[in-house]
């Protein structure tokens, strides 16, 4: 009896020592730590990495060989071939390269046959997959040209995402309303379920939904004033940004330092330049999932649909993958720039540096200077008209660079063009309280005159 | 200054830890010792590079005076003056000063021969800050993880540390941590009410005794700690908030790089439900 009880005894003990050591363990990391320095010394804004979980994810961001270049010239791919409706400007050479890489990217088992029915010519139809394809192969052109603001000269491929699975890992879907979402009482608005889309925290799971889509929701909870002015938006409008700012952070593998100084997260001064490419990569990831993918929703066949009859769409994690920069910033674009510029039709909305509502005058500046030309001082000359005949009328100014050279040495030009055209209102008569400075901006695309501006607008 | 009542106990000669009678003399009321030498001599150093590294930097404003230390790059080596040199210089001062103290105070509690708590209870504290500033950025690699001395920019140091690890509420020693000092709050609040209470009758009633303090609160929660009690619970509470507050900033970064709301992954993946 005695024997038997302390062998009892010891096996329990084992366990409870073998749960105790596994919970260390996964409850535990230790030194050596690399960290990054991310803003000014002493502030804390530091990433912080641990080597050994870094070790698994580098092999995830190796960049897979690029094919043997092949000559540009020759007849085109719309000549030779029928149906090619997104890459017939290309030569037939380079087409076919970037059929065989975009099968090795996305279906490396099923080769072209994930595309291409088998016994029916290349240019059929028939297949989904093909017409979601084109689809995409739009879409990557879309991004790299007009979305250089996040992706700058880097851009994606198909490997970005796919990373030789058919479907991309990271990807997203709707959740099912809450059966009490309707009712009164009992409505956890998509909190406490510890959810791996919220880093387990207790945030609303499914926050992307009012993001990252199309009518995406004002993702700033507090108010530009200090009194209460109408905003209404609470702690529960609060913690659904949090969702998406965890959301984020995990995505890229960064803390909230990476792009805030937390002090006063909605300041854009002292906040690390990469929260600008972070703000434009939020207006992608809307642009793409509600000009690109939403729409395809009825191409696809239900069984690839969500739980609500979704199709399954981009967030930060679905390029990044856990990296701050996908693939470590390694440009896979380069080797195959036909996916870099539009070549056909795509019917995308990309961002035009039109005229905007309310628009009073554009100031348009020389390379690298910010003093103001005789067309200048008339476009001002008109904005003060305007602001002189309507006294409710505010004048925003915002100075707009391009991304060519040094981001802060441009970022400081864009603000001394905008004084220098405050500076002229003012000494033309418009009250100072009536100007209101806008942080500068970056253009998308490439550097023209249009983005060596000041745009003057109305505001109230 | 009055003599207090205590006076001639306390002027004893002895129980010097260093220096045997050298510095065994008061000034005025105040007892020297070696340790109160070392103590003005780091104090009075560091003050005046505070002051200095103020001067060269670019306000007088109170609240935004910020000496801050090196930047990562410099490691666990030493930085230029102006480049974090001077937090380093300032850090030992300041452990030196505060170390100087705690020992000063040991030589008072000899010559009064009570126990140590005073001492005792002053090196949590000091603990805290050397986990602080030498501990944790030891254990990370570079003076640079240390907070830089300022009013505002501590606290701003406080808040990007915190968002480093996406949501510090979910890191388990900062829960038991400002549990411990709630508690303690809450616990010098009952304990200042009850004594307020006993000490402060109605005119022409006489001060109650520790036995009715006892009483009342055997009648409204079933249990009195007592007169000595509710101080060594103090005592415990006070230091385990301070211990606890150290261990949940010298865990985060050595000990753990992720948000802590996904350290609770063992418990979410515990066999009983996943």
């Amino acid at each position: 009896m005695m024997k038997a009880s302390s062998g009892f005894f010891r096996s329990i003990s084992i366990a409870m020592a073998a749960l105790a050591a596994s919970t260390l363990l996964t409850g535990c990391e230790r030194p050596p730590i690399d960290t990054v320095q991310h803003g000014f010394r002493g502030t804390g804004m530091v990433q912080v990495y641990n080597p050994r979980i870094l070790v698994p994810e580098t092999y995830k961001n190796v960049v897979p060989d690029a094919l043997p270049a092949v000559p540009s010239d020759g007849p085109r791919a719309k000549d030779v071939y029928k149906n090619v409706q997104v890459l017939g400007d290309v030569s037939t050479a380079e087409f076919t390269r970037l059929m065989v890489a975009i099968s090795q990217w996305v279906a490396p088992k099923e080769q072209c046959a994930y595309c291409h029915a088998p016994g029916e010519d290349f240019s059929s139809d028939s297949m989904y997959t093909k017409v979601v394809a084109r689809r995409m192969i739009q879409m990557t052109q879309a991004i790299n040209s007009r979305w250089t603001a996040h992706v700058s000269q880097t851009g994606v491929t198909c490997y970005t995402c796919h990373r030789g699975n058919a479907n991309p890992e990271e990807v997203w879907f709707r959740s099912p309303q809450h059966p009490q979402a309707t009712r009164a009482l009992g409505n956890d608005a998509g909190q406490n379920k510890a959810s791996p889309n919220v880093g387990l925290s207790s945030l609303p799971y499914d926050a992307l939904r009012d993001y990252l889509s199309s009518n995406p929701k004002e993702i700033r909870a507090n108010g530009a004033t200090a009194l209460p002015t109408g905003n209404r938006a609470s702690i529960k409008q609060a913690e659904f940004t949090y969702s998406l700012m965890m959301h984020m952070s995990d995505g890229l593998g960064v803390n909230c330092t990476y792009c805030h100084n937390t002090q006063n997260f909605a300041k854009w001064e002292g906040a690390p330049p990469q929260r600008v490419t972070a703000w434009h990569g939020i207006r992608m990831a809307r642009d793409i999932n509600a000009t690109y993918i939403e729409p395809l929703t009825s191409a696809f066949p239900t069984a690839r649909l969500g739980p609500v009859g979704d199709v399954a769409k981009v967030n930060c994690a679905t390029c990044h993958q856990g990296a701050y920069k996908p693939l470590y910033g390694v440009s896979m674009l380069r080797d195959y720039p036909q996916l870099g510029r539009v070549t056909g039709a795509t019917g995308a909305t990309g961002q035009a540096a039109a005229a905007k509502p309310g628009m009073l005058g554009r100031v348009l500046f020389d390379t690298g200077r910010s003093d103001l030309s005789a067309a200048a001082k008339a476009e001002i000359d008109k904005a003060v008209k305007a602001a002189m005949a309507d006294a409710s009328v505010k004048i925003a100014l915002s100075g707009f660079t391009d991304r060519t050279g040094n981001p802060q040495a441009n970022l400081d030009l864009a603000r001394n063009r905008a004084v220098a055209v405050r500076d002229a209102l003012t000494a033309a008569g418009v009250p100072a309280a009536r100007i209101d400075m806008r942080k500068p901006e970056f253009v998308v695309g490439g550097a023209d005159a249009n983005s060596r501006r000041v745009d003057l607008v109305a505001a109230r | 200054m009055a003599m207090l009542s205590f006076e001639r106990k306390y002027r004893v000669r002895g129980g010097t830890l260093v220096g045997g009678d050298l510095f065994d003399f008061w000034i005025g009321p105040f007892y020297v010792g070696f340790f109160g030498v070392t103590t003005m001599f780091f104090s009075i150093l560091g003050t005046a590079l505070i002051l200095w590294g103020a001067s060269q930097g670019p306000t007088w404003n109170l609240w935004q005076i910020n000496i801050a230390p090196p930047d990562l790059k410099y490691g666990l080596g030493l930085a230029p003056l102006l480049e974090g040199g001077l937090w380093q210089l300032i850090t030992v001062c300041a452990i030196g000063a505060f170390g100087s103290w705690a020992l000063r105070e040991v030589e008072i509690c000899r010559k009064l021969g009570m126990g140590y708590h005073v001492p005792f209870a002053f090196s949590f504290a000091i603990g805290a800050y050397v986990t602080l500033v030498v501990v944790r950025p030891v254990l990370l690699g570079a003076w640079g993880h240390g907070f830089p001395y300022g009013i505002f920019s501590h606290l701003d140091w406080v808040s990007n540390v915190g968002y480093q690890y996406l949501h510090f509420h979910y890191n388990p020693a900062h829960m038991i941590a400002v549990s411990f000092f709630f508690t303690c709050t809450f616990a010098l609040s009952l304990h200042g009410a009850l004594v307020l209470s006993a000490t402060n009758p109605p005119k022409g009633e006489a001060v109650k005794t520790p036995e009715h303090e006892d009483t009342f609160f055997r009648d409204t929660i079933g249990y009195s700690i007592g007169t000595l009690g509710i101080h060594r619970l103090g005592l415990f509470l006070a230091l385990a908030a301070v211990f606890w507050s150290a261990v949940c900033i010298v865990i985060s970064g050595p000990f753990w790089t992720r948000g802590w709301p996904e350290w609770w992954g063992w418990w979410l993946n515990l066999p009983i439900w996943s």
